[in-house]
């Protein structure tokens, strides 16, 4: 028996728009020259909330909305530690972490087992039942389309808008930043609130659409996946796009062989993503002769308007 | 940078250990793949631990840490347990073995107890595991009876021996009741992902699978099963909130008995080195309830093969059994002994599809 490839196409978006919203919200951080490393924990915050606040009212639309306002409030500690209080990014990311698979694992602890309100599709039944467009341009929830819309939004954003462009100058240079007058800590604390809300619906995809249901330490490891994914991009909205694509497609792909009985060896597909990303991170650094090509120049640094 | 995290997460757990009256209760530890919420393996091996809180009391002080990585992570959460005044640690993964015997050697008064491993390179590790492939004899004949589409599915995890046991012990039994049943093996290379184990049972539905078996931790697989309609078993625990359906029975693994057995030993002096494997007939693998969606005849007759192979009057690997290439394993009447048993690499004869490596 073969692979059908618009079921693939369809499992393969669907996989990977958990990813793909963690991956979007932490390269707006990134660009505002802000390392967070917490992303696993604002994924996991944003799981918990969107669960409990699904299960609770019966609306998964509420719960994406609780998912995202959750992971968000733990970014502002986030924010508070880091912009204000100017503690070491990289330590302050990974306590995140370990504070949101924590913090997550207490407040979901009485709704294992639990099956959630299954999230609706977006578009009518007759239109999922086109051949090939059906299952694969609308089989799929709101959710999706806003990921992608995100990923366009961020892109016009970024490169088209003053904000944007004040955004991206913090990100490379907070000192020449200040000195025009823009407000860093403002810029960055807006950039950290938004990637935690953008984790956070990541989160609460996983919970409410892909697995679905509450797992303690459910996330298993995706926000690290999404860290690199925004390497992978060189921290381009398009490519964060394909490279969460790339990475849910052969995840989605090799288990699909798998099932279908054809020979394929498993760890080198498995592994495949992340060949993939040092070799563009090496194509990357010989193009520009620099080895963090495209990272934002003020990236993990400190900023104190005194300095 | 996970195990960054994991390091700093075992320092935060250890700090939380000061006792005043001058009598030291004997402290142990316990390293675990998973999370102790995921209600699957690492929840049972909690489970244990409790239980020995209940029995020893304040004589007894545990420790734990959670999702700890298979490899060189597990070493270093190992040593910074003995540091921390560790007795006894308890390492419930596979992939902890050689960490395990790293660490045993280098602390001899320490004693290590290594769950599903073959290794005691020291007199201070003991091993010790349960023949799951018992209870997979028992849930390959359910499903053997209950596949309509003829194809049960099975997310694997790693290639070990414990797993591909199960494997070829669940097909031969399905068999058995059924020669025309056909078995998809996926490798998912995780104990612990829900959002891949989900996946992987969907790959397996969309290829025709209508019951499903695991042999990874989470339920995110009785979640997939139920979504589509399908069967699926609960595995090392119960998972008996999916019942009455998807999950139709389970594997359960009680470890608690072991370990309260095991640390009372090493309290009073009689601990010594072991290789305990114990199956249904000692408690150490149960079946869980098999609901009402099982025929009764096959609930019937799914009990009679437990009550045999738990007495002992049958073995699930007696011949005449094949390999996967045809030729001979067992002659007929054959029993596997348990050293073909814990070393077991190879698919039995029916089974499709090749052993990654």
């Amino acid at each position: 028996m073969l692979i059908d490839p618009v079921t693939l196409i369809a499992a393969l978006i669907g996989a990977s728009t958990p990813i793909l919203l963690a991956a979007i919200g932490e390269l707006v951080v990134e660009k505002s020259g802000v390392l967070n490393l917490g992303v696993e924990g604002m994924m996991i915050t944003g799981a918990i909330c969107g669960f409990v606040v699904t299960v609770n009212t019966g609306s998964p639309w509420l719960g994406f909305v609780a998912g995202a306002l959750g992971a968000a409030a733990l970014s502002s500690l986030f924010a508070l530690l880091t912009q204000v209080l100017l503690s070491n990014q990289v330590a302050t990311g990974l306590a995140l972490t370990l504070f949101g698979l924590g913090i997550s694992a207490l407040l979901g602890e009485s709704y294992t087992g639990i099956n959630p309100p299954l999230t609706p599709k977006l578009f009518p039944e007759a239109m999922q039942q086109l051949p090939v467009a059906g299952p694969i341009i609308f089989g799929h929830d709101l959710m999706v389309y806003l990921s992608v819309g995100l990923v366009a939004g961020v892109a016009f954003f970024l490169r088209r808008t003053r904000a944007g462009l004040i955004l991206r100058a913090v990100g490379e240079s907070h000192d020449a930043a200040h000195a025009l007058g823009y407000k860093v800590v403002t810029v960055r604390a807006a950039a950290i609130l938004f990637g935690g809300a953008c984790a956070g619906l990541g989160g609460a995809y996983l919970s409410l659409v892909r697995v679905p249901s509450w797992t303690e330490g459910m996330t298993a490891g995706a926000g690290w996946i999404a860290l690199a994914i925004v390497v992978f991009a060189s921290w381009r909205p398009w490519r964060a796009l394909i490279g969460a694509y790339l990475f849910g497609g052969i995840a989605a792909l090799q288990l699909r062989l798998q099932a279908a009985q054809i020979e394929i060896p498993v760890a080198l597909l498995d592994a495949s993503p992340y060949l993939v990303t040092i070799l563009v991170l090496v194509v990357l650094s010989s193009n520009k002769g620099r080895a963090n090509a495209g990272a934002p120049a003020a990236l993990g640094r400190v900023f104190h308007a005194s300095g | 940078m996970k195990s960054l995290s994991l390091t700093l997460a075992a320092g935060l757990l250890a700090a939380g250990s000061a006792f005043a009256d001058g009598h030291e209760p004997f402290k142990v530890g316990f390293v675990y793949v998973g999370p102790v919420g995921d209600l699957g393996w690492t929840y049972e091996h909690d489970q244990g631990r409790l239980a020995v809180e209940d029995a020893y009391g304040d004589a007894v002080e545990t420790v734990f840490v959670e999702n700890v990585p298979e490899g060189a992570d597990a070493e270093r959460v190992m040593t910074q347990m003995v540091l921390d005044g560790a007795d006894m640690i308890f390492t419930t993964s596979f992939g902890y073995m050689e960490a395990t015997n790293a660490v045993a050697a280098q602390f001899p008064d320490v004693l290590f107890e290594h769950a599903t491993g073959f290794m005691r390179n020291t007199p201070n590790v003991s091993t010790y595991s349960a023949r799951f492939y018992e209870g997979r004899a028992v849930i390959g004949h359910i499903a053997g009876h209950m596949t309509e589409t003829n194809t049960i599915g099975y997310i694997a995890s790693f290639p070990i021996p414990e797993v591909i046991r199960g494997i070829n012990s669940a097909y031969l039994h399905a068999r058995e009741v059924n020669p025309d049943v056909e078995m998809r093996v996926v490798w998912v290379y995780t104990w612990f992902d829900p959002a891949t184990e989900a996946d992987a049972a969907r790959a397996l539905i969309d290829q025709g699978v209508d019951v499903l078996m695991q042999h990874t931790d989470s339920t995110a697989p009785q979640t997939a099963a139920s979504e589509a309609g399908i069967l699926s078993f609960g595995q090392a625990s119960d998972m008996y909130q999916f019942a009455p359906e998807p999950r139709i029975s389970s594997i359960i693994d009680d470890w608690a008995p072991y370990y309260v057995r095991r640390v009372g030993e090493a309290m009073d002096g009689t601990w010594e080195q072991a290789d305990t494997w114990e199956g249904i007939g000692p408690g150490m693998v149960e079946i869980g309830e098999m609901t009402e969606v099982i025929p009764e005849e096959v609930r019937a007759s799914a009990t009679a093969l437990m009550e045999s192979i738990a007495d002992g009057s049958y073995h699930p690997f007696t011949g005449p059994i094949n390999m996967q290439d045809g030729s001979a394993w067992l002659a007929e009447g054959e029993i596997a002994d348990d050293g073909t048993l814990a070393g077991m690499d190879f698919y039995i004869e029916g089974v499709e599809g090749e052993i990654p490596n």
